[in-house]
């Protein structure tokens, strides 16, 4: 079995953001950027499948700038076999994103696409469940723990207030929640091999997909800031203040 | 404008998320239906009946709708979104997990975690976890949005809305529900308590979250925790608060041996009035608490619960 995981090149998540002078948007220049977070857990998902056996191939995809590349070269270095780019400067949506895999989907034929729940830039949340929705396949989302069964799978879902456990038939998508797993770091030598692993570059043109989206961002603006309040000396002191200043007792 | 809410239900009663939800359909303005769908909902759909501003609940009552899974209900949104401007959904793994199947299927974006309205076409959602504030427009036909419940103050029970059922039944060959194991505890929900206590890594281990339990029970309190803490194994991740776990915003936020990192604040910074309690002074906590005791937890806990 083929599994497709998609990355996304996102600021780091140790970088503390800034909202740029005029308000368009948050400023990227100079800015450490690396892969997803929820991205890593998929491709490491995607690994371990292989690893098991339950794999035979894995395949990385990704929709970005050229720059992007490093993540796929990461995914590489992590274990994935070999990795397509497709290449835009643009500003892609999610439906535009999932519109791209969608298409990727139908020609690579995968059992398993394996995605991150959402990327820490926008927030989203959507993109595997709409990739779902275009391919027709069903979905497996804030997934905590996946097996496949002959020609299903097990999803164990992250849902509020518990878990859920839901039964899909192959092909399928899933997405990553944080306790699906814990990623390993590439090793020097696996990044030198993913250099010389296969990747190719393809434009959302070849596919035939439009990334124009009809979502404008008007502005971006830091949050307000909240103030610190005071220190109190004693537990009768905050029972005090609780009770007669901020009357929330 | 016609608005369609779809419902979320707990354990088959209607979820506190809706009653936020309708007061931002209420804030787009115009008709607001309430989908409830699901199995044997009668009741849910009876209590989305009198949610103010709701002037009809379409109820599907359908074992293909148990467990609202994903395939069925994004299938069920497809054929009923065609009477309306707008589809809403509160940001619950439900609302999540089924709105942008609809979106897809429809051709058209989805807004996701709207925290305020604008007008009909423009709202307010956070990016980067709450560290930047985006202002988006939709050109898009059909306005298909999830909500975060803080932004919204849930409207009151006093309408007698229309139910009707809708016919529609859609198949569903590709999932299926295996089982459930929802935390049982008599506290209220931590998305909506309006007193949350969380422990963080200075609690030092799981047992000692039961020092916790006195002082929630006295003041009504859901208990929450941080991502520290989960990751240390002291707690299941449903009682995360943060950037990847609950989004709370309740009147009154007590961090108990909570560092405060970035991640954490995203999920709390709204309450209303914050309490950190935490043995380091220094512990960027206090920079967003409105009263900070320093000291040792061990000997704090007790004493606060005596003297509620």
């Amino acid at each position: 079995m083929k599994v497709l995981v998609a990355v996304k090149r996102v600021i780091d998540y140790n970088v503390k953001i800034r909202v740029k002078a005029d308000n368009s948007d948050v400023d990227l220049t100079n800015v450490k950027m690396a892969m997803n977070p929820f991205c890593e857990i998929a491709v490491e998902e995607a690994v371990r499948l292989k690893e098991k056996g339950v794999a035979t191939e894995v395949v990385a995809v990704t929709v970005g700038p050229k720059a992007a590349q490093e993540q796929l070269r990461t995914a590489l270095a992590l274990g994935a076999d070999r990795a397509i780019h497709i290449e835009t400067d643009e500003r892609v949506e999610s439906l535009a994103v999932a519109k791209l895999l969608a298409k990727v989907v139908e020609e690579e034929q995968p059992g398993l696409v394996v995605l991150g729940k959402q990327a820490i830039d926008t927030d989203n949340n959507q993109t595997g469940q709409m990739l779902a929705a275009l391919s027709g396949l069903p979905q497996g989302t804030f997934a905590s723990e996946v097996v496949v069964d002959g020609d299903k799978v097990n999803v164990t879902r992250e849902i509020d207030g518990g878990l859920q456990t839901i039964t899909l038939s192959l092909p399928a998508i899933i997405t990553a929640d944080l306790r699906l797993n814990e990623p390993r770091y590439a090793k020097l030598p696996d990044i030198m091999k993913a250099k010389k692993k296969p990747l190719d570059v393809k434009t959302p043109g070849d596919y035939g997909v439009e990334v124009a989206s009809k979502v404008s961002l008007l502005k971006v603006e830091s949050p307000a800031e909240r103030q610190g309040g005071v220190k109190v000396a004693s537990v009768d002191e905050l029972i005090d203040k609780l009770k007669n200043e901020a009357k929330v007792l | 404008m016609s608005i369609l809410v779809l419902a979320d239900l707990h354990e088959g009663q209607l979820g506190g998320a809706t009653a936020h939800v309708v007061a931002a359909a209420n804030a787009i303005g115009g008709d607001v239906h309430v989908l409830v769908a699901g199995e044997g909902v009668q009741a849910a759909a009876d209590a989305a009946a009198k949610l103010d501003g709701v002037s009809k609940v379409r109820i599907a009552d359908n074992a293909v709708y148990a467990h609202q899974l994903a395939e069925p209900m994004g299938a069920l949104l497809v054929e009923l979104s065609g009477d309306y401007t707008h589809v809403l959904a509160s940001a619950s793994t439900t609302g999540k997990n089924v709105l942008p199947r609809l979106a897809a299927l429809k051709d058209v974006s989805q807004l996701s975690d709207v925290i305020a309205v604008e007008s009909a076409d423009t709202f307010k959602r956070p990016i980067y976890a709450g560290n930047a504030i985006a202002t988006v427009k939709s050109d898009d036909a059909l306005k298909v949005i999830t909500v975060r419940t803080t932004g919204f103050d849930a409207v009151e029970s006093n309408g007698n809305a229309a139910v009707e059922s809708v016919s529609v039944v859609v198949e569903n060959g590709q999932s299926s529900f295996v089982k459930q194991e929802l935390a049982q505890s008599d506290r209220p929900e931590l998305g909506g308590a309006k007193v949350v206590v969380s422990g963080g890594r200075g609690m030092g281990n799981g047992e000692n979250f039961k020092l916790l339990d006195g002082i929630a029970d006295k003041l009504g309190a859901a208990i929450g925790a941080s991502r520290a803490a989960v990751d240390a194994g002291f707690v299941p991740n449903d009682m995360q608060v943060g950037q990847t776990g609950k989004i709370v915003a309740p009147e009154l936020y007590i961090a108990v041996g909570i560092s405060g990192a970035i991640q954490h604040l995203a999920g709390m910074k709204d309450s209303k009035v914050i309490v950190a309690i935490n043995k380091d002074e220094e512990a960027p906590i206090f920079q967003v608490a409105d009263y900070g005791l320093v000291g040792d937890l061990f000997e704090i806990l007790p004493e606060l619960e005596s003297k509620l």
